[in-house]
């Protein structure tokens, strides 16, 4: 690991000097007789987070240089989406990735080894002061000491992104930031000093920046770019499925620009921060907790400082546990602090409350499905919010099943050809299902099977909904299966993020999701596969009627009134499939979206269901027409938050995407700058 | 009809009649239907007094106008048809070629009339059965699969041939062998041996073993095809020969025994021209290795299969004599089956100058 960054650690010589391994791991040092516990003891050191961290990064994501480069782009996409959002802001995102020469001219992207990550995002910014530490500091932010949904948890995610890229190529991270239109833009360079974990700044100045607020992130890093399964690729394509609600623009390594506009003009509702709730909580932090509290009383204490325990409750649970309530919380400790905690457990308490969580919704789960993936047939399902060791969490599942108009069109001219023997029926059974799995917004790339998402999937009877599915595999056919958590503190099996821990109640809610997809899906293909029935049954007796009459006319021997025969099977044919009344019936029930709530079908004859409403991204589309007047800008975006603010009310933002199936490919774009790229991004399906 | 100079063969006029049956329907407004007798185990009695198996009355309609039937319905005229084509012009085909005559696209789809030979196989069985037309007489043949040498002279064609002087290789039997293809003009045998396999046959063959006991050698290379069944039969009746049949000890060798004695259940309706009741099993029997001291290590277990399928055959009606009944049971409780290769344990020509002779002698036959 060392040797990697040891021709390039020029800037950060000093430092990492001091941080070899032979020094900094004193327990690697087996005693030897002789040695006393003095000796031993002078070998004992303090060990920094960021020290640990350079030894494990793997546990953050960094194992291989595919896998960081995905790391370092995720950490800072989603802090630039969780800034937005907690200020109210419909988040402007450009990811750009360029490949980088070591000294040289920059190689091709798929054999470059390294790169230059730039996120930038027109958030509400950072104050200069807390600039260095956010992003040269461990374990420093926000959203860690708070019961709050949000995609970073810890405030490990970008200053370790920081520190790989400081670690691999000796780069520090560039920050340009400003709060407003009316605020100066800094700049700063800044690295990490592994040792202490503190920030080291390299260069701090202010410029003039283009943005009149955001942020903007650059770090070089080693990595390998490949497209495929958990590439830079895939992650924004299904994050912008789970964030319809953002625009990002993304300049891959290979000089291509991917627009993806928004298609969904509402900002997350802004969660609300709780307090723990008592289920969910250990003893040892309940001890803190008593150490930590600024109630006098052990009652207020309790009352206070949790979600859900009314002052009543508080003094019914401090009996219980045989403990005054007037006692104070700092003298509760040992055999009764642990009886208190055994009271709680056994306590019934209410469920936490579930407003700190801001699930996506099942309209904008369709309109991001709708939007990046091809197909017939789309749904999605929010289930009511449920609890697990006392955090409340809500799943929700999405599904898209089919290829389109656009591919059964093809597949229609492509039977033009006579099919020969063996060539008949070669169906959609082979491909199996992809399942993109998200965890508050954000998509979880690895480790698939160790996730509790995957296993339901695999659980869940897919035969049961005219899917099929092999034993203990994926359903089979051209479908997506989607899968979102959210919660206030998302179970992962590691601290890279990657997989959700299977609890049962978690399990049990997806499970519940996804049979409700299931049902749409069932429901949707058993009346699709009626009206093909119905039709093809009309087609048989007028394509064999043609054939039966032919064959007859030659066995008579060329005499037979071949016409007379022909109009005398058809009227027989008419009666037989019902005349038209089944072509009412066709027409009326053929399809249609009546009892599947939340479902779009798309039929070559039009679009059905919750169609998503374009907006008009009046702040996006003028920044990409170039060059509007700043303080122009600035007012638009304004505007935007205050109709994120007022939910819901347009102001004629949005227009109908149309109900004619071509209206996907024209109405759609709204400004040119959509246009580019955009059939190669939604055309990403399955083989990945 | 007063333009054609070509008298109407009676099979061409059965295959005519399918059309029939589509404009009759047409005109009263009914629904066109075939009525086709239904070929399978249910639908087949075992006449004991004729030793026949013969097919039910049981009869299935097959209409246009049935969305589950109407396909084979449409192709089942295309067939008609091809025959129809193959009366007229004088020709006979193979199965396959019929298949290819008959594939086309149908106008204006994307679907063919037929997907795989395995569509029109049956239908033609169906004509069959349903015109009371036997294959030969639909003109449709087999692959030739069988061979027969002895003392008798047979006339193909017009050309005379002598089965006492074709070598070692014999004549290939023809798929259809009816009298006005083929004519038995002279036969000397004592009777028929029809074997399962070419191996044995060709062992008998070289060894001149219809010489030394003056009889017809014939096989069918495993389940014998129509032209030997045939053949069989005519000189069974033509020339009153006994048939025995030697096949392997295991329940398909019986089976084989079964249909050229009864008939099958498949093509049931043909037994009145190719079983013959008379016929009787040789070998090898299950009682065969231990008079013959076959060593045990030359049988081979009997599978999971072999066994379901002996236990079938014990419950067939034509299997319930005493003799056969025991027969199959001691196969069963030996858990064995035997090839007749394995008689070549003993000596190559074993076969040829042990087994048969003293089988032949002692009588030691199954009826």
């Amino acid at each position: 690991m060392w040797g990697i960054c040891e021709p390039t650690r020029a800037p950060l010589a000093k430092s990492s000097r001091k941080a070899s391994p032979a020094e900094t791991a004193p327990t690697a040092a087996t005693p030897k007789p002789g040695v006393s516990a003095v000796e031993m003891g002078a070998r004992q050191r303090e060990i920094s987070v960021s020290e640990f961290f350079t030894k494990n990064r793997h546990l953050l994501g960094f194992d291989n240089p595919r896998k960081a480069l995905l790391t370092c782009v995720k950490e800072a996409v989603d802090n630039a989406l969780d800034a937005c959002e907690e200020a109210g802001i419909l988040p402007d995102i450009v990811v750009k990735v360029e490949a980088v020469g070591n000294g040289g001219p920059p190689p091709p992207a798929s054999q470059a080894s390294r790169f230059r990550i730039t996120v930038t995002d027109n958030g509400p910014g950072i104050v200069r002061q807390q600039i260095p530490p956010i992003f040269a500091k461990l374990l420093y932010g926000s959203k860690f000491h708070r019961l709050r949904m949000s995609r970073g948890q810890q405030g490990i995610g970008i200053s370790a992104a920081g520190m790989y890229g400081q670690l691999t190529t000796g780069k520090p991270v560039q920050i340009i930031s400003r709060t407003g239109a009316r605020s100066p833009a800094h700049f700063f360079e800044v690295q990490i000093d592994t040792k202490k974990n503190e920030p080291l700044i390299l260069e701090k100045k202010q410029i003039d920046w283009e943005s009149p607020r955001g942020t903007q992130v650059t770090m070089e890093v080693e990595g390998r770019y490949q497209k495929g399964r958990a590439s830079v690729d895939e992650y924004v394509e299904q994050t912008i499925i789970a964030n319809p609600h953002v625009k990002l623009t993304y300049l891959t390594p290979e000089g291509e620009t991917k627009e993806l506009p928004r298609t969904y003009d509402q900002v997350p509702e802004s969660p609300r921060e709780i307090k723990p709730h008592p289920y969910g909580i250990e003893l040892g932090m309940l001890l803190k907790m008593l150490q930590d509290t600024k109630s006098h009383w052990l009652s207020g204490f309790l009352a206070g400082d949790f979600s859900r325990v009314s002052p009543h409750l508080a003094e019914e649970i401090c009996k219980t546990a045989g403990l005054s309530p007037r006692a104070r919380p700092r003298d509760v400790h040992g055999q009764a602090a642990e009886n208190l905690y055994k009271t709680i457990q056994s306590t019934k308490i209410m469920a936490p409350p579930t407003n700190c969580l801001s699930p996506i919704g099942e309209r904008a789960i369709l309109s991001g499905l709708y939007q990046q993936i091809k197909g017939d047939f789309y749904t999605a399902v929010s289930r009511p919010p449920a609890v697990y060791r006392g955090n409340p969490f809500v799943i929700e599942a999405g599904l898209a099943y089919g290829r389109g108009p656009e591919q059964a069109q093809e597949d229609q001219q492509k039977k033009a050809i006579p099919l020969a023997e063996g060539e008949a029926d070669q169906g959609d059974d082979r491909e199996l299902a992809r399942v993109i799995r998200y965890a508050n917004r954000v998509p979880l790339l690895y480790q698939q099977s160790a996730c509790a998402i995957f296993k339901s999937v695999l659980d869940t009877t897919w035969r049961n909904y005219g899917v099929t599915q092999s034993r203990g595999a994926l359903p089979a056919g051209p479908m997506v299966i989607f899968v979102h958590m959210a919660s206030v503190w998302v179970p992962f099996t590691s601290e890279s993020k990657e997989a959700i821990a299977e609890y049962d109640e978690i399990s049990k809610e997806i499970t519940l999701a996804l049979r409700e997809c299931g049902r749409r899906l069932g429901a949707f293909l058993r009346r699709r596969e009626r009206a093909y029935s119905e039709q093809s049954r009309r087609d048989i007796f007028a394509l064999y009627i043609e054939e039966v009459v032919e064959s007859c006319n030659r066995l008579k021997g060329g005499r037979l009134a071949v016409a007379k025969l022909k109009e005398q099977l058809q009227k027989m044919a008419m009666k037989r499939t019902g005349g038209e009344k089944t072509d009412e019936v066709l027409g009326k029930n053929g399809s249609g979206p009546e009892g599947l709530p939340h479902s779009i079908i798309v039929t070559p004859d039009g679009v059905e269901g919750e169609v998503p409403k374009m907006i008009v991204d009046a702040p996006a589309a003028a920044a990409a027409n170039g060059n509007g007047h700043p303080a122009e800008e600035d007012k638009d975006a304004e505007e935007s938050k205050a109709t994120a603010k007022a939910r819901g009310h347009g102001k004629g933002r949005r227009r109908s995407a149309g109900r004619a199936a071509h209206g996907r490919t024209t109405d759609r774009r709204p400004r040119s700058a959509h246009r580019v790229a955009k059939p190669k991004t939604r055309a990403r399906r399955g083989k990945g | 009809m007063a333009a054609k100079t070509r008298k109407i063969g009676p099979v061409e006029k059965k295959l005519i009649g399918v059309a029939d049956v589509v404009i009759d329907a047409a005109q009263r407004r009914r629904d066109p239907t075939l009525a086709i007798p239904v070929r399978s185990l249910s639908n087949v009695t075992f006449d004991e007094r004729k030793g026949l198996i013969e097919l039910g009355r049981r009869k299935q309609a097959r209409s246009f106008f049935n969305v589950g039937m109407a396909k084979k319905f449409m192709q089942t005229v295309l067939v008609a048809d091809a025959l129809c084509e193959l009366q007229r012009a004088n020709l006979t085909t193979s199965l396959r070629e019929i298949y290819y005559r008959t594939k086309h696209t149908i106008k204006n789809s994307h679907e063919n009339t037929l997907d795989t030979q395995d569509e029109s196989d049956p239908l033609i069985e169906d004509l069959e059965v349903t015109l009371a037309a036997l294959r030969e007489e639909l003109h449709v043949r087999a692959e030739n699969a069988g061979s027969i040498v002895g003392p008798l002279v047979l006339v193909d064609d017009g050309d005379r041939v002598d089965c006492a002087r074709l070598g070692k290789g014999g004549y290939s039997v023809p798929s259809i062998v009816e009298p006005e293809y083929l004519e038995i003009r002279q036969c000397t045998a004592d009777f028929v041996l029809l074997v399962e396999k070419g191996t044995q046959w060709n062992r008998l063959s070289e060894d001149k073993f219809w010489r030394t006991h003056n009889c017809v050698l014939l096989t069918g290379n495993g389940q014998p095809p129509r032209g030997v069944r045939r053949l069989a039969r005519r000189l069974h009746d033509e020339k009153k020969l006994p048939v025995y049949v030697l096949v392997d000890n295991d329940p398909w060798g019986y089976y084989i025994y079964s249909v050229i004695k009864q008939g099958s259940i498949n093509l049931a309706f043909e037994s009145q021209r190719m079983a013959i009741p008379k016929a009787k099993f040789i070998g090898l029997s299950s009682a065969d290795p231990e008079a013959y001291e076959l060593p045990r290590n030359v049988g081979i277990k009997l599978n999971d299969k072999d066994t379901a399928r002996a236990k079938e055959l014990l419950g067939y009606t034509w299997f319930q004599k005493k003799g056969w009944q025991t027969e199959i049971k001691r196969m069963l409780s030996s858990g064995l089956k035997y090839e007749l290769d394995a008689l070549a344990n003993k000596d190559f020509q074993f076969l040829t100058k042990k087994y048969l002779p003293r089988k032949l002698k002692e009588k030691d036959w199954l009826d």
